[in-house]
């Protein structure tokens, strides 16, 4: 379309490198979130998903957007996971 | 409807989106293709106008900053929505929270588990200070700084320290590190208007080195107080979440 300005991107990793290694992670995380479907056990099911968020964070990176790694890494592998665990400990006392 | 009948409305409702999904999917643009110019234009000219060599940075505080102020809002209101409505719980008697196994103490927590916490704290809270305080000079922000700090916090409790957690956390303080956070970004963005500037317009000295310390003006400061509320909101929501369970537990036990 209209090309306002020409950006050449200095690849530092060569290209067909950087898409082996998307294709890769994109596999994972295809698996990862599969996985975490699968897992029938609610408190396995938030460790499984606090890995997949990891992955999520390796696909970021892949992609080259550092910043959302970064939120992802502290959200998805941290921060959601503890707040299941919390919200199913109530639960379970409930049940108890 | 008998099952095979139901089964048969699935099959054939299956295979009409299985064809439309694949038939949108021969649509869509090929992989990486970014038609719009605003991307290449910000790329060309962010770094001279806003002296931040992190364009997302100056494009989340600057260019879009209003829309941040809306995210920063709903993080906010959420945070003050869990509090309200677990501390009105609180005075309430939950019966059916009552623990049934009496005499049953918790589990310890196991000496790797505080010793890996304990060792990880001082770091993460470096970090989260480096991330909330550099977002003009590399890929970071408020937000992302926010959550490493609050993580820090959790690093506490779960080296088994719930008292300390509470103790370098109140929630008084929390309460007011959320709103000052809050309400620092919204007092940055009107800070413009008596210089009959638009909301948000940076009005701070932009430094001369791109990407130093003292550069891009708003856009750092408004990065810290994104970067406190985060904090805040996150320790807050976890602490209400912390201390309904600890409480069941408590009187249960």
């Amino acid at each position: 379309m209209t090309g306002v300005v020409a950006v050449t991107t200095p690849y530092s990793v060569p290209v067909p490198l950087m898409d082996a290694l998307q294709v890769t992670v994109l596999v994972l995380v295809a698996a990862g979130a599969t996985a975490v479907v699968l897992t029938r056990r609610p408190v396995r099911q938030v460790i499984v998903l606090s890995a997949y968020g990891l992955m999520l964070a390796i696909l970021f990176m892949a992609f080259q957007a550092p910043d959302v790694t970064l939120s992802e890494l502290t959200v998805g592998g941290v921060a959601l996971p503890l707040l299941l665990l919390l919200a199913l400990a109530k639960v379970r006392k409930k049940e108890e | 409807m008998t099952p095979s009948a139901r089964r048969w409305a699935f099959l054939i409702a299956g295979a009409g989106l299985v064809a439309f999904y694949l038939w949108g999917l021969t649509g869509l643009p090929g992989f990486g293709d970014y038609p719009g110019p605003y991307g290449f234009i910000l790329n060309q000219v962010a770094v001279g106008q806003t002296k931040a060599t992190a364009v997302v940075s100056a494009i989340n505080f600057e260019y879009r900053g209003f829309d941040t102020v809306g995210e920063e809002f709903i993080l906010f209101v959420a945070a003050a929505g869990v509090s309200v409505v677990l501390r009105h719980l609180r005075g309430e008697r939950d019966r059916s929270a009552m623990d049934e196994a009496l005499g049953r103490g918790a589990a310890p927590t196991s000496d790797a588990v505080r010793m890996v916490a304990l060792v990880f704290t001082g770091p993460t809270v470096v970090i989260g200070w480096y991330l909330a305080t550099h977002a003009q000079t590399s890929p970071s922000g408020g937000f992302q700084g926010g959550v490493v700090l609050a993580t820090a916090f959790i690093l506490i409790y779960l080296s088994g320290q719930f008292l300390m957690f509470k103790r370098v956390s109140p929630v008084a303080l929390a309460d007011a590190a959320e709103a000052v956070g809050a309400g620092g970004f919204a007092l940055v963005g009107l800070s413009a208007l008596p210089l009959s500037m638009p909301y948000l317009s940076n009005v701070l000295p932009l430094g001369h080195t791109p990407g130093a310390i003292d550069s891009s003006g708003t856009i750092a400061l408004i990065s810290l107080f994104v970067g406190v509320e985060v904090a805040a909101a996150f320790v807050l929501i976890v602490g209400e979440l912390l201390e309904q369970t600890l409480l069941v537990r408590q009187e249960g036990g």
